[in-house]
């Protein structure tokens, strides 16, 4: 068992709790560069998108777990992210402008649907937002000559100071840019919630009566929460367009928003490794399936609903046996070890709590 | 002394239910002062008036001179006006240090995008903040909860975190919704003693909603009775308690 002994505010503030994890995390770090030497091009690219949905997850993690708005319309704002960097490079600006800009750009569009959107609660905004993700379909088709609508784009060429990235033509190139976004997002992510702004989301999400008694204003909390959110869901947006390399209107269909969302939850709620943990099941779910396929020797059967099925029963499971999701199962194994033989089983008994939120509307 | 807190014909309405019903009263800058009176008097609303949770039918609130209606309840917070939940109200998934950290949010000097960078401004400002929160944990004796989660708490803890957490945001006025209720006698006890210092070393002025009479002639300089949202009696604890007509309201007439 490792104790920390404090000697300094800093040592609550800082990134890594000790020298150890700080270890642990720059070793990944280390792990994740090299990366391209260690696999060929189909397992990386595997990766690679892994990472885009890691940052999708952050964004949605932010607003669900952080702030406790659920949203089912984040494929609208992973559409307009994936449209707006596109378009705004095929008017010839560089990715380095493009890229942010998108960002931001889903950000403010972001904030000012939530103005109206914050004022419903719980299952209420989950249904709003459904139809948001059903209108960018729509937007995408209307919007026909800049969109393209149906026939869809395709994702140019990305060019950093002369350096060509692609994904098909140097997957590596393109793994690294993700990799280093999936670490800024992080990053940021992390200093949010060591700061007021981040604890603010946690007090509205448990609290609000006590949230505004404490100055919180609820509404601009939620809105900056909203704004966050849909500013990394853009970025990752963008970045899935660029691997997929074509998209069109139903390429971001509802059915990534449930997709988000659940991962999240399988994830671990309220957690930045839980999008991470959330990521790869989503992304390797399929691969995983098809292999189990081929090894039962049905792989010439096509069985359609497969893996929503399959992805929807370990969600039940998750909710029922583990609502703390993969990351809350990996710290009780954690602290199972850290303790040993001390440890004792009704050390994680669940304690119900009620959402609290609700009680003085 | 100067009045701190003014209250002015305040009625409140729930449909025909009239909460608060005609209510002045004013507190002094420096002294206890205690709201007391049977379930369903008013007293919580009173306080909720006073957060800006709901809006008064008819009436003025006014703070240090400056109009309370014209705030939201998040600015009423800036003002120096701080408070507890009669059913505690913490954040729950978070420790106690977060927790007392958010009582600092007003102070918060910092914007979204400095947060979010993390710049030595954001460092500086976190370590002012823990500075002020440290010291509320001395105060209140929290030190071995300090990284505990609110969830696996014990009530009583609990009570006195949220006292904390409204200490810690520097507040002039605190409002506190039953402080002693589900306490044992010898946390009662320390609640008193922490109500006395609070006043005597801070110099926060505390407005109070008890029913633990012990508690109530024990700390605070003037009690306010209130029955059916409006007020009964208004005077030093033995006064009130020796009030017929609060003898009425809590136990009734003799007559049969």
């Amino acid at each position: 068992m490792r104790i920390h002994f404090k000697t300094s505010y800093d040592h609550d503030i800082r990134l890594f709790p000790d020298l150890w994890s700080f270890g642990v995390y720059a070793a990944l770090l280390v792990i994740a560069v090299i990366l391209p030497w260690l696999m060929d091009d189909f397992f990386l690219g595997e990766v690679t998108n892994v990472l885009i949905w890691a940052i999708a997850g952050l964004g949605l993690m932010l607003l669900t777990g952080q702030t406790g708005q659920a949203s089912l319309g984040h494929a609208a704002f992973l559409a307009l992210g994936c449209y707006s960097c596109i378009i705004f490079m095929e008017q010839g600006w560089p990715f380095l402008i493009a890229f942010p800009v998108a960002g931001i750009l889903t950000g403010v569009v972001g904030t000012i649907i939530a103005i109206p959107a914050i004022r419903l609660h719980g299952i209420y905004l989950a249904i709003a937002t459904i139809a948001l993700s059903i209108l960018a379909d729509d937007i995408i088709v209307l919007l026909d000559p800049i969109t393209d609508g149906v026939s869809g784009k395709f994702a140019p060429m990305i060019t950093i100071f002369g350096i060509e990235i692609e994904r098909w033509t140097t997957p590596d190139r393109f793994y690294w840019l993700v990799l280093a976004i999936t670490v800024l997002c992080t990053l940021a992510y992390r200093n949010l919630l060591r700061s007021p702004l981040g604890r603010a989301f946690a007090a509205v999400r448990d609290s609000e009566v006590s949230a505004s008694a404490m100055g919180v204003h609820i509404a601009r909390t939620k809105a900056a929460a909203f704004g966050l959110s849909c500013a990394i869901t853009g970025l990752a947006g963008a970045l899935m367009g660029f691997y997929a390399g074509a998209f069109n209107n139903e390429t971001f269909s509802i059915v990534i928003s449930i997709t988000l969302l659940m991962m999240i939850v399988i994830g671990g709620l309220g957690s930045i490794h839980g999008a991470f943990f959330g990521a790869v099941v989503v992304a390797f779910l399929p691969q995983f399936l098809s292999m189990a396929k081929d090894l039962v020797g049905g792989s010439s059967v096509a069985i359609p609903g497969l893996e929503t099925g399959v992805f929807g029963m370990i969600l039940i499971l998750f909710i029922l046996f583990e609502p703390m999701g993969i990351y809350g199962r990996w710290m009780k194994i954690r602290i199972w070890f850290e303790l040993f033989p001390f440890a004792r089983k009704d050390m994680f008994k669940r304690q119900k709590s009620y959402l609290k939120t609700e009680r003085l509307r | 002394m100067s009045q701190l807190l003014e209250i002015e014909n305040a009625t409140l309405k729930f449909g025909g239910v009239v909460a608060v019903n005609d209510l002045s009263f004013s507190v002094k800058e420096g002294e206890v002062y205690a709201i007391v009176g049977p379930n369903g008097a008013g007293k919580s609303t009173v306080f909720n008036l006073i957060s800006r949770f709901y809006d008064p039918y008819a009436g003025a609130l006014r703070f240090d001179g400056q109009n309370l209606l014209a705030r939201s309840a998040d600015a009423v917070a800036d003002l120096g006006i701080a408070r507890t939940f009669q059913n505690i109200e913490l954040f729950d998934h978070a420790t106690v240090l977060q927790n007392l950290l958010v009582g600092r949010h007003r102070h918060r000097r910092t914007n979204m995008v400095q947060e979010m960078l993390f710049t030595p401004k954001v460092r500086r400002e976190e370590e002012r903040h823990r500075a002020a929160v440290e010291d509320v944990i001395d105060f209140l004796d929290l030190q071995p909860y300090r990284d505990k989660m609110i969830a696996g708490l014990p009530y009583g803890v609990r009570k006195v975190v949220e006292l904390g957490r409204a200490l810690a945001s520097g507040p002039r006025l605190l409002l506190l919704d039953e402080p002693a209720s589900g306490l044992s006698v010898e946390e009662t006890q320390d609640m008193r003693w922490w109500i006395d210092d609070i006043r005597k070393q801070m110099g926060i002025t505390v407005l109070m909603v008890e029913h633990d009479m012990g508690l109530v002639s024990g700390v605070s300089d003037r009690v306010l009775a209130l029955a059916d949202g409006a007020k009964l009696a208004e005077g030093t604890p033995a006064q009130v308690q020796s009030d017929p007509a609060v003898i009425e309201a809590y136990l009734g007439t003799g007559v049969v």
